[in-house]
């Protein structure tokens, strides 16, 4: 099997630039990365280094400059906005640093979020939002509101609402950002459960312990990607 | 197929979801989302109010003028240096012309009334004749005026009921006397209260009426300068006019400015065209509070994108397309201008009945009113949400997720 005909996660050159003024401002300098599927990758690098621009590269929410990208056999290269909403609501699972839950609405309504921008029927819906809050452990809170749930506990919803498309990939940028470390170490080993079950993950941080959880790890240094040199888990 | 199948039922659970969600944010904004729809709810309140009252005018304008007789002309005659009105004669000829029912001589005077230690002056007389009463149930009791009165230019009067409580409470006015301009009159009637008739809307209602040969004396002129022509129907109108101006011309040596006809149709006609504008003027004018409405939702719905940018931001990051996020906008705004909308024609129907009863007119609900109410809050929504919507829709989710 040639590796160009089962490519899922695949990146060459991609290159984002800004214009400021009458100078531009490249972010991310051509970088190359391949993914296998089942794989678990930490992205390290401190603010500015661009990893924020990469993110939103992989995660469909910005278009590269130059380069390729191509995740899942889908070539995300000048897609419309509406073709990479559909990217975004198929391929992948957002979780952000603060779990980013709408108030209003409950534990079940937010993890069924994704799932009515993907035009799933309500009976369906309910079934695989409460599928995924068992499995993050949230059971006893289906009907809580976010001003009733714990910090970690809004994470493991935010986890829940990523699940529940059953995407090909999880994009976590900062996920523990914003726990305290006995949450933060909570979340990660529900990570290393989501792995172990095969799904694909990439956590974008600048906490080195926090990127260690993963089986892999890239440094972004000015927005140059590099395979870090360090030995993580296996 | 099938895949064209769940793509409908797809769009159709995302679009009730989006009223769903619709519905919460404005039933969670509750006093924010009513000022919002004040001004809707307020244009059209007004709308329909006053087309359903100005079409109850209208209505019962039209129908007392069918009341009147289709085809009934007024004559003002000015005549000329030899004769400088209608004598007796000259209404009795114009009576025989073929198609005229009658003729009602309109002689009015201001006179000063008194019996007893009672004296009340600037009281409106009218003149008639007996054809006025066959054209009118306006006698309560006693008798009517008969043609030995016209001819003998007798002293007997009718008097109204506010006539009555001022000179005879507690006394049978019948048969009494009463002294009009120091002339004594024997009353031999009471007019009934009866509603308002177009010409007396126009020339204010009367409290005492005499022989119109009396009224002359009284207002010390000799002829008539005013008839009401009554024809047997609206198509012999244009027969009778002709009839009647030849008789005219022949009666003042064919001298111009002598007379002038105007028609019950042709004072109708102005009637309804003067209505419809004030309608289309009142219209306008509370049309503008519905544009007022609908830039105060537009307001609204832009402070709302503002204050949702984040989670529009994250709707669009977990999947949500342009289209979608802008269709829930959309709905929102449709949904709060239909609200402010039907209230607003609850609010119109209920308030023209109240206007209705207070002028005596008939209260019809007017469907097309109703649809004007709606369609007009409903497209204000949609005129005035799509900017915001639109706005929502083109939020970069880069910029909103920056944010959190």
């Amino acid at each position: 099997m040639s590796e160009s005909s089962n490519v899922f996660f695949h990146m060459r050159n991609i290159v984002k630039s800004y214009a400021l003024g009458d100078e531009e401002a490249v972010i991310l300098k051509g970088v190359c990365l391949d993914i296998r599927r089942g794989e678990y990758l930490s992205v390290l690098g401190p603010s500015g280094s661009g990893k924020s621009t990469l993110m939103n590269i992989i995660g469909c929410l910005d278009k590269p400059t130059s380069g390729e990208y191509i995740l899942n056999g889908s070539l995300i290269d000048d897609l419309t906005e509406q073709e990479l909403a559909r990217i975004r609501s198929r391929e992948v699972g957002f979780i952000f640093q603060n779990s980013q839950m709408l108030p209003k609405l409950d534990a079940m309504k937010n993890v069924e979020l994704p799932l009515i921008y993907a035009g799933v029927r309500p009976r369906e819906r309910a079934r695989r939002a409460e599928e995924m809050l068992v499995k993050v452990g949230l059971q006893e809170r289906l009907h809580h509101k976010p001003n009733m749930l714990s910090g970690g506990q809004q994470q493991r919803v935010a986890i829940a609402r990523a699940l529940v498309t059953r995407p090909t990939l999880l994009l976590a940028d900062e996920p523990t950002g914003a726990l305290d470390q006995t949450t933060g170490a909570q979340i990660m080993g529900l990570f290393q459960e989501l792995n172990d079950d095969g799904n694909t993950i990439i956590m974008i941080t600048h906490d080195l312990k926090v990127a260690r959880n993963a089986r892999r790890m890239v440094n972004i240094i000015d927005g140059e990607l590099s395979e870090s040199e360090e030995a993580t888990l296996s | 197929m099938k895949a064209l199948w769940q793509r409908l039922l797809g769009g159709l659970t995302m679009f009730v979801e989006s009223v769903r969600m619709s519905v919460a944010n404005i039933t969670q904004n509750r006093l924010r989302s009513f000022l919002t729809i004040l001004g809707i709810m307020i244009g059209v309140t007004a709308v329909i109010a006053l087309i359903t009252t100005v079409s109850g005018v209208s209505t019962s304008i039209s129908d007392s003028f069918t009341s009147m007789g289709a085809g009934t002309m007024s004559v003002a005659v000015t005549g000329n240096d030899l004769q400088a009105g209608l004598t007796g004669d000259n209404l009795e000829q114009i009576t025989a012309l073929s198609h005229v029912t009658g003729v009602i001589p309109g002689v009015a005077a201001t006179v000063s009334v008194a019996r007893g230690d009672a004296y009340e002056s600037e009281i409106s007389l009218a003149g008639k004749n007996p054809f006025y009463f066959s054209t009118t149930e306006a006698v309560a009791r006693g008798r009517t005026l008969n043609p030995i009165d016209m001819d003998d230019a007798a002293r007997v009067c009718l008097i109204d009921s506010d006539t009555v409580a001022e000179f005879f409470y507690g006394v049978d006015p019948i048969g009494q006397t009463l002294y009009i301009n120091s002339q004594s009159f024997t009353v031999v009637g009471v007019l009934a209260d009866v509603g308002q008739s177009i010409t007396e809307m126009v020339s204010g209602s009367n409290a005492i009426i005499v022989p119109y040969t009396t009224a002359l004396k009284l207002s010390g002129a000799r002829l008539v300068t005013s008839v009401t022509v009554y024809v047997d129907g609206a198509a012999a109108s244009q027969t009778v006019q002709t009839a009647l101006e030849n008789y005219l011309d022949a009666l003042f040596s064919y001298e111009d400015d002598t007379y002038e006809i105007t028609t019950m149709d042709s004072i109708q006609e102005t009637m309804d065209s003067m209505l419809s504008m004030m309608s289309a003027l009142l219209g306008g004018i509370a049309s503008i509070s519905l544009i007022v409405g609908g830039i105060g939702i537009m307001n609204m719905m832009l402070t709302s994108v503002t204050e949702r940018t984040v989670e529009i931001g994250l709707k669009k990051a977990i999947g949500a397309e342009p289209a979608q996020i802008q269709i829930q906008f959309l709905i929102e705004a449709f949904l709060l201008s239909m609200i402010g909308g039907v209230i607003g024609v609850g609010l119109g129907i209920a308030l023209s009945a109240v206007l209705c009863k207070a002028m005596g007119t008939t209260f019809t609900l007017s469907y097309g009113a109703i649809a004007l109410g709606v369609g007009f809050s409903a497209a204000v929504g949609i005129v005035f949400g799509w900017s915001p919507a639109r706005k929502a829709s083109n939020l970069s989710p880069i910029d909103a997720l920056r944010r959190m």
